[in-house]
């Protein structure tokens, strides 16, 4: 077994509304390894960019509360750390690319002082050395011209050349962890090829594991080595990327997947399969299940009790009460989802 | 065959480039290039291409909502892009537009049964009462709670969102409707159901649709057929199914084989184009592919390939087509 480089046990972020407390994400425990790709996959409002800034503690600035669960990165507990600490993990041990890489870019400076800056700050380069690096970077994430391109402003570049240099930015202090927040969602898919072919390989090269975030299942397919499938702030099914996609398990996994166009699972007919009902909001779940309202096998237990995590497979979890006869995994860290708000 | 309801006819679309103290054109960018497409009556004409290829460009022309720089649009056999405002407002009932943005594309301040029943107030002479019972029907035909009629666009989700606008387009029983990238802000759940309801509106109308999108797997399960442009020109039309299964234009190729695809350890050879989409305020010699194209020719950079027809119901702008003798090979390139 690889070295575990993230373990997220049932952490539980919200924010405070005015109806009270909203949990953005339920008692989410994924674990990352050296080198290893999970992708978290969902549909819009599921918790999953909650989750990311939860693990790089940005939450804080973006109004939430880490309610309860331990974030372990090799060891350490970041929900327990001050910001203060956090400076000196952010960038430098975890870093992270966002959706909009026009917007993630500061239009004021050349990308190549965006590049150093990073450097200077976490590594304590001189400015020379770090200029001189950062070209480096632009040159490794294959952007031509390097020297001449260092010197330009984001609005000279294309899209996916800005993701790119986002992409060198979060690189540049060689990070363990790389969180990619719908990296290619803005881009057309020719370059979304582009793009997670350079991540693809830069995992390759660097050693480093990867956190990615994305709505499509496609993406998912390619690139992950496990999978996490969050609804409604829960993660309802996790697995390896053959499991989740041989063996579907969780219906809304099930759904997901046959409602996309042209998948070999769905039906032949002209006609999609479709979810009915659409998802509801974090604050007012359905009683029991989450999921229960839109399921095409629930129960009356589904509507009641809320299920737990049943070990399918190997590393193949589902949280549905079709699976009560396999065994219940339950982890350890916080208090166990006893939280009363 | 049902005969053509669109006819396109060499389409031209520039925007000028002014610059200077004199505001001087200095060039012009040309976003939709000598176009020429057909739409038959009842079928779904599916246009894909990368963002700045011009395929929104060409939809608002076809429905005059921009003008045409040059050529002609003809809806059963009458250029819209010489009629006066009148006969042009007469025609616009046939022909609506759903927007991408569903939020962006319902007025805030507006009841969603005023939103609905405006197409309605403008082009007939129904009265209030008509018009609700017409909304109520619109409504439930769609899909939507009409007892929510009364209610303002921000209290609804974005399925129900893209639901009232394609109720707005479709109140005055058009015979052609755009769907300009329709269902792709919609997460995949909710872009199932809005498919489903326009193959049934469309069943039941009788609509033609020009449906623009960028999501590949969309288009081909909604089309008939399916036009692939690149850089303001049309780069291979055909039919749905033979064009995805043997794509002839060497971008059409390298589209299909960016789709991300939802089996794992899947083992199709991928190609990835270098580098990006040229501007086109300034776009490559010969064909404008060229620069990217793996197959490239020396002829390829001086000459432009035209539009042509080189299989039954295939059209190619291409001078060495992939599967064809004397044509390029996919084997030679890709991993």
């Amino acid at each position: 077994m690889a070295q575990k480089l993230l373990e997220v046990r049932n952490l539980t972020t919200g924010f405070m509304t005015e109806k009270g407390f909203v949990k953005a994400t339920d008692r989410i425990s994924i674990n990352i390894e050296k080198g290893q790709t999970l992708c978290l996959v969902g549909e819009s409002g599921s918790g999953k960019s909650v989750t990311s800034l939860s693990i790089m503690r940005l939450i804080d600035y973006a109004g939430g509360t880490i309610l309860d669960g331990k974030i372990e990165f090799k060891g350490d507990d970041l929900a327990a750390k001050k910001q203060d600490q956090m400076k000196n993990i952010r960038g430098n041990k975890i870093a992270m690319i966002f959706q909009d890489p026009m917007s993630a870019l500061n239009p004021v400076f050349t990308v190549g002082e965006q590049i150093a800056e990073s450097l200077r700050l976490h590594q304590n380069k001189s400015g020379d050395e770090a200029w001189k690096e950062a070209i480096d970077l632009l040159k490794l994430v294959g952007i031509p011209a390097a020297e001449m391109r260092a010197k330009q402003y984001p609005h000279e570049m294309s899209g996916g050349m800005c993701q790119r240099v986002v992409i060198a930015i979060a690189l540049a202090c060689k990070p363990e962890l790389l969180i990619a927040d719908e990296p290619t969602t803005a881009l057309d898919v020719t370059i979304q090829a582009q793009i997670l072919e350079l991540l693809m390989r830069l995992k390759e090269e660097l050693g480093m594991a990867i956190l990615l975030i994305t709505h499509d299942m496609g993406v998912a397919a390619e690139v992950a080595d496990h999978i996490a499938v969050m609804y409604a702030g829960a993660i309802v099914e996790q697995g390896t990327v053959e499991e989740i996609f041989t063996n579907p398990s969780h219906p809304y996994t099930i759904g997901l997947l046959k409602s996309i166009p042209g998948f070999e699972g769905g039906s032949s007919e002209k006609e999609l399969y479709t979810i009915k009902g659409t998802i509801p909001g974090l604050g007012n779940l359905p009683q029991g299940c989450r999921f229960n309202p839109r399921c095409p096998h629930v129960m009356d237990k589904c509507r009641q009790v809320e299920p737990g995590d049943f070990k399918i497979g190997n590393e193949h979890t589902t949280k549905c009460w079709l699976f009560e006869d396999k065994p219940e995994v339950t982890v350890s860290g916080g208090t166990g989802g006893n939280t009363n708000v | 065959m049902s005969k053509n309801l669109i006819e396109v006819e060499h389409i031209k679309k520039y925007f000028p480039i002014h610059k200077g103290l004199l505001n001087r054109v200095v060039g012009n960018v040309k976003a939709v290039d000598d176009v020429s497409i057909s739409i038959r009556e009842g079928e779904t004409f599916g246009l894909v291409g990368e963002s700045g290829c011009g395929k929104s460009t060409l939809g608002r022309v076809i429905l005059r909502l921009q003008s045409a720089t040059g050529g002609a649009v003809k809806f059963n056999g009458r250029d819209i892009h010489s009629m006066n405002s009148r006969e042009l407002n007469k025609i616009r009932e046939e022909m609506q537009i759903i927007f991408q943005d569903p939020f962006g594309s319902l007025n805030p301040r507006f009841l969603v049964k005023d939103i609905i029943g405006e197409p309605l107030k403008v082009h007939t002479k129904q009265s209030a009462q008509e018009i609700d019972k017409r909304v109520v029907e619109l409504m439930e035909l769609v899909g939507l709670d009409a007892t929510r009629r009364n209610r303002y666009p921000h209290e609804f989700s974005g399925g129900q969102r893209q639901r009232i606008g394609i109720a707005r387009a479709i109140a005055l029983n058009p015979k052609f409707i755009v769907a300009d990238e329709a269902v792709s802000a919609l997460d995949v759940s909710v872009q199932s159901q809005v498919i489903n309801l326009l193959m049934k509106l469309q069943k039941e109308m009788g609509l033609t649709f020009l449906f623009i999108a960028h999501g590949l797997n969309v288009v081909r399960h909604i089309s008939d057929r399916v036009g692939v442009m690149y850089l303001g020109k049309m780069a291979e039309v055909g039919e749905t199914e033979a064009l995805y299964a043997s794509p002839l234009h060497p971008y059409t190729a390298a589209l299909l084989s960016a789709i991300p695809e939802p089996t794992p350890n899947r083992k199709k050879k991928r190609i990835v184009l270098q580098g990006d989409v040229p501007s086109p305020a300034n776009p490559p010699s010969g064909c404008r592919f060229h620069p990217r194209c793996p197959f490239a020719q020396a002829k390829c950079s001086q000459v432009e390939p035209l539009l042509e027809e080189i299989l039954p119901g295939r059209q190619v702008a291409c001078h060495f087509p992939l599967g064809v003798e004397g044509g390029s090979d996919l084997a030679s390139i890709g991993r």
